[in-house]
Order: C-alpha cells, then sequence, then structure tokens
C-alpha cells in the first residue's frame, strides 16, 4: 500500500501523458490535437510539481512558525511553462484558423490530399 | 468551541448534499431547461451552505472578509450565467418539454 | 486525509482525459478541458503551489478555453469520422507507457523531505531569500530575482506569440458604417451584472499585481485577469464598443512598453555599476533596491501579458463573420 502511494501520482501522470500523446497522434481535427497537447504538458506540470512537494511542508510563503517548506523551484519553472504553453496554443490556434481559410477544411486527410494534388 | 465545529460540519454536509443533488439532476431530467435549474441548485445554496460552513472554521480575521467577497462574486455571477444560458437556449428556439409534447400532438391530429 | 484527497483528484483527472479521446462533438471536448485544467489547478492547490495553481486556474482554464471556443465558432464544431486505423498509435503509445512506467519505478517516493530535488540550491533559497530580499512569497523571489532572467525571456515569448498572431490573422478593421454590430443586445440583465464585475474584476487584477510580494499573484496572473475583464466587455458589449475603449494601436504600444520596462531596469542597473538585472544596485540599501527592481519588473510582465492577451482574443473574434445576435 505504500508503495502505490508512493508512485501513484507518478503512474497517474504517466496515464495522462500517454492519453494526451494519444489524441495527438490519432485525431483527425487539428483543434482536437491542440486540446491533447494541452493534455500533454498539463500532465508534466503535474509530474514537476509532485517532485517539488514535500509532506509536512507547505506552501513557499513565509509565515510565522513553519519551518519545512515545499521546494519553490519547481513552481517557478513550470509557472514559465504554463505561460509558454498558452503562447504556443495562441499562435497553434491562429494556424489552424489560416489553414481553415485556405483549405476549408481542418480534417487532416482531407487536407493532406489537397496538397499533394498541387 | 465544539459547538461551532458541529454547525460547521453540519453546513458543509448540506452544502455537499446539494451538490450531489445538482449532479444527479443533470443526469436524471428529461430536459435543458430542467437541467439548467438543477446545475443552478448546485451554484446557489450548495455555495452559500459551503461557504458558512467554512466561515465557522477560521477565526475572525482576513480570510472572513475573503470568504465573504467569494460569496458575494458567486451570489452576483452564477445566477446569471444560468439564466444566460437559459435565455439563449429560448432564443435559439429551443422548446421546453411540454411544448415539445403539444407539438407532436398537433402534427399527428 | 490529505493522500485521500490526492488520489481522488487524480482519478477524476485519468477519466476526465479518458473521455476526451472518444469524444466527436469538440465543443464538449474543450468544456471537458476547461474541467481538467480546473482540477489541476486544485491538485496543485493540494501539492502546495498555490502561485502555480492560481496561474493554472486563470491562464489554463481562462484563457485557452476561450480561445478554443473562438477558433470551434470558425472551424466547425462536429469531428468526422477517423479514416485510418488507430492500431499502430494504441501499439506506440502502450509501448511509450510501459518504458515510461518502467522508469518511473527508480524515481524517489513522493514527498520524502530527502529527496535528491531538495538538495543543493532549494534550500539555499529558502534559507537566504528573507535576508536578500525580504519578501514573503519565495516564489515571487526566486521568479523576478534570482531568476529574473527567465522571465525576461518567458515576456518575450508571449509578445512573440502576440506577434505572431496578429501576423497571421491580424485585426480586421472595417469602415464604421460596414462593422456589423455585435454583442448580446436583449440580454438586458447581463449588460447589468457585465457593468458591475468588469470595474471590480480589474480591480481585483491590480491587487493580484501589486500582492505578488506577499501571497500568491504577481504579474502574469494579473495581466490574465485584466484581459479577461476586457474580454467579458467585449462578449457582452460587441467588439466595436470594446475596441474603442481599448484599441488595437494602444495594445501594441503597450505590449512592446512591458517588455521595454523589463529590459530597460537591467540596462539601469548595469549603468549603476552592476550586473544586467542586478537589482542591488538599483538604490543606496540592497534590500530596497530588490523590492524596488521586483515591483517595476512585474509591472512590465503585467502590463505585456495583458496587452498580448487582449490583443490575440481582438484577432480571433474579429475573423468571426457573426450575424447580429438578437
Amino acid at each position: 500500500m505504500n508503495f502505490i502511494l508512493d508512485y501513484y501520482n507518478y503512474w497517474i501522470v504517466v496515464f495522462l501523458m500517454m492519453t494526451g500523446f494519444y489524441i495527438v497522434i490519432s485525431a483527425n481535427n487539428l483543434v482536437k490535437k491542440i486540446v491533447g497537447l494541452n493534455v500533454f504538458q498539463t500532465s508534466v506540470f503535474i509530474l514537476y510539481i509532485s517532485m517539488g512537494k514535500v509532506s509536512g511542508g507547505t506552501a513557499p510563503i513565509l509565515v510565522e512558525g513553519v519551518t519545512q517548506y515545499s521546494n519553490p523551484l519547481p513552481h517557478v519553472l513550470i509557472l514559465t511553462a504554463i505561460v509558454v504553453g498558452v503562447a504556443t496554443t495562441a499562435v497553434g490556434l491562429s494556424l489552424i484558423v489560416r489553414i481553415k481559410r485556405a483549405y476549408g477544411t481542418v480534417e487532416e486527410n482531407e487536407f493532406k490530399n489537397q496538397d499533394d494534388a498541387i | 468551541m465544539f459547538i461551532l465545529d458541529i454547525v460547521s460540519s453540519v453546513l458543509l454536509i448540506a452544502g455537499v448534499f446539494f451538490g450531489l443533488s445538482g449532479a444527479i439532476g443533470l443526469f436524471k431530467l428529461p430536459d435543458f431547461f430542467t437541467r439548467v435549474h438543477a446545475a443552478s441548485v448546485t451554484d446557489s445554496i450548495a455555495a452559500i451552505l459551503i461557504i458558512f460552513g467554512l466561515l465557522l472554521q477560521t477565526p475572525f480575521d482576513l480570510n472572513t472578509a475573503k470568504l465573504l467577497f467569494i460569496l458575494t462574486f458567486l451570489m452576483i455571477t452564477s445566477p446569471t450565467s444560468s439564466h444566460a444560458l437559459a435565455k439563449s437556449a429560448r432564443h435559439g428556439g429551443l422548446l421546453t418539454l411540454s411544448e415539445e409534447k403539444e407539438k407532436q400532438q398537433e402534427q399527428t391530429h | 486525509m490529505g493522500e485521500f484527497i490526492d488520489l481522488v483528484l487524480l482519478a477524476m483527472l485519468a477519466l476526465t482525459a479518458l473521455r476526451i479521446i472518444f469524444l466527436k462533438d469538440l465543443f464538449a471536448v474543450v468544456m471537458l478541458f476547461g474541467i481538467y485544467s480546473f482540477l489541476s489547478a486544485l491538485i496543485f492547490v493540494n501539492l502546495d503551489a498555490v502561485d502555480v495553481a492560481f496561474t493554472e486556474a486563470s491562464v489554463g482554464a481562462g484563457i485557452s478555453t476561450v480561445l478554443m471556443l473562438g477558433t470551434l465558432a470558425l472551424t466547425g464544431r462536429k469531428e468526422k469520422e477517423n479514416t485510418h486505423s488507430s492500431i499502430l498509435p494504441l501499439l506506440v503509445v502502450c509501448i511509450t507507457g510501459a518504458a515510461l512506467i518502467y522508469g518511473t519505478l527508480d524515481m524517489p517516493p513522493f514527498g520524502h523531505p530527502d529527496n535528491p530535488v531538495h538538495e543543493h540550491v532549494a534550500p539555499r533559497y529558502i534559507e537566504q531569500s528573507p535576508k536578500e530580499i525580504g519578501l514573503p512569497n519565495m516564489v515571487t523571489s526566486v521568479l523576478a530575482s534570482y531568476r529574473g532572467f527567465d522571465t525576461l525571456g518567458e515576456t518575450v515569448v508571449v509578445f512573440a506569440a502576440a506577434i505572431g498572431v496578429l501576423a497571421l490573422l491580424g485585426i480586421r478593421r472595417k469602415e464604421d458604417e460596414e462593422a456589423p454590430e455585435s454583442g448580446l443586445k436583449s440580454h438586458h440583465v447581463l449588460h447589468v451584472v457585465a457593468k458591475i464585475i468588469i470595474p471590480l474584476t480589474i480591480l481585483f487584477a491590480l491587487y493580484v499585481q501589486f500582492h505578488g510580494d506577499f501571497g500568491p499573484g504577481g504579474g502574469f496572473q494579473a495581466g490574465v485577469i485584466a484581459a479577461a475583464a476586457f474580454i467579458l466587455y467585449t462578449l457582452v458589449f460587441g467588439l466595436s464598443k470594446a475596441m474603442a475603449v481599448v484599441g488595437p494601436k494602444f495594445l501594441k504600444l503597450m505590449a512592446s512598453f512591458g517588455v521595454l520596462l523589463y529590459a530597460s531596469v537591467g540596462l539601469y542597473s548595469m549603468y549603476k555599476g552592476g550586473q544586467f538585472l542586478d537589482y542591488n544596485k538599483l538604490a543606496v540599501d540592497p534590500v530596497a533596491g530588490q523590492h524596488y527592481g521586483i515591483i517595476i519588473i512585474e509591472l512590465g510582465v503585467g502590463i505585456t501579458v495583458f496587452a498580448a492577451m487582449l490583443s490575440i482574443f481582438y484577432a480571433f473574434s474579429s475573423q468571426a463573420e457573426r450575424s447580429n445576435i438578437q
């Protein structure tokens, strides 16, 4: 039981990562691919934050009478990663809008053939 | 403050019960408008009960003020969003269950 | 008890992600993604990462969901049937998953205080940051001062994303007579409530911006919350009115001004004799210099993030040729 509790976080993270990965490689619609990419990214965030947690600690804000803090370094890294993730999503979604305007569809099998026909 | 703990637990459990009833209603109820009603029950009553239950847990300091602010903003925005949902559905032409049955009866006659 | 909450929340997250694979209605997929984001924000709070939870809730569940819904308005709601078989992706995913799980067995167990990740730099930051910087929020002091250069890079990434979206989509400004009236004209309740909520949201964004030194908060969250207030205004009152209040040119100016403010703090500290972004040289007392530096650069970050998010939203919503919603 202790063994499961020790590694439960990481196994769920691997499951979420693989779900996101599956959506990215097998979805036909481009918007769903971007959703899968975001699912993948958020699972990686959970991995880092799980690594930084100290049991018995508290949030890394200085309070009177608290000696044990969780590690603030992964938090900083993930703050940056979240913002970069939303920037990537915004550019990806605008690319999808342009693809729709150029090819008339955002289903991958439909416009892949249109490109080859040129 | 044992009595305070008991009152706060009663409020929290009541809030959880209403939240559960909203969730079950979302699946069981037949029509869109009745489902919106079920979801808005969760938004209003469950939020009030849970926040009042939490209010009794903290001493009277900044956290009390923050919880009261959260309650105020939830009370302003949640009924508005349920109203906006129902009104947009009505504008889009969605009929309630009784109106659907009347239309079907008119078509068969 | 904390572990039980952890277990249940992670299981709900896994179920939500699993459901996203099988849905064909993209609107429902985006809503499930919003739920996924909020659940991960709850998990972050449970894992003591309050700043990260704040950012994930506002950025992931707020801005990402809004942008995806905007894209769906332009590209269509339903996904068509998949023509190629899914055996090969399933096989690849299973093999990769098995390899990763085999890798996690080697990791240190969750939550032990003597894990390798808690050695070397982290205890030094936890112990020294009250003396060197003097702020209660250690995440802000690491983000803005010790690793300030990375945060400058992150601000430039947000700025570059705004440039990219504006280059791809652009904000179409038609002549005043042709501009279609958008917005929700007959939703009187929404008009009244929006008028109450929007100023309070902007006030809250300012509170988060300047309170980031003492509690969770900071520039990113504040910029996103302020952008959300103006997005609400655009949705309720129409794009042309919103562009009259905060125009695209002003937003472009503000986005570049935020990055410029951040970089010029670094240059000013070089002018005063220190290194780039060395806040100790900004005032006579080093700790006061750190406070000045952190407040000014957080302001720059907040301004850039607000302007970038709002410009991206304007670009998306000016593409939609929506008819008048009465």
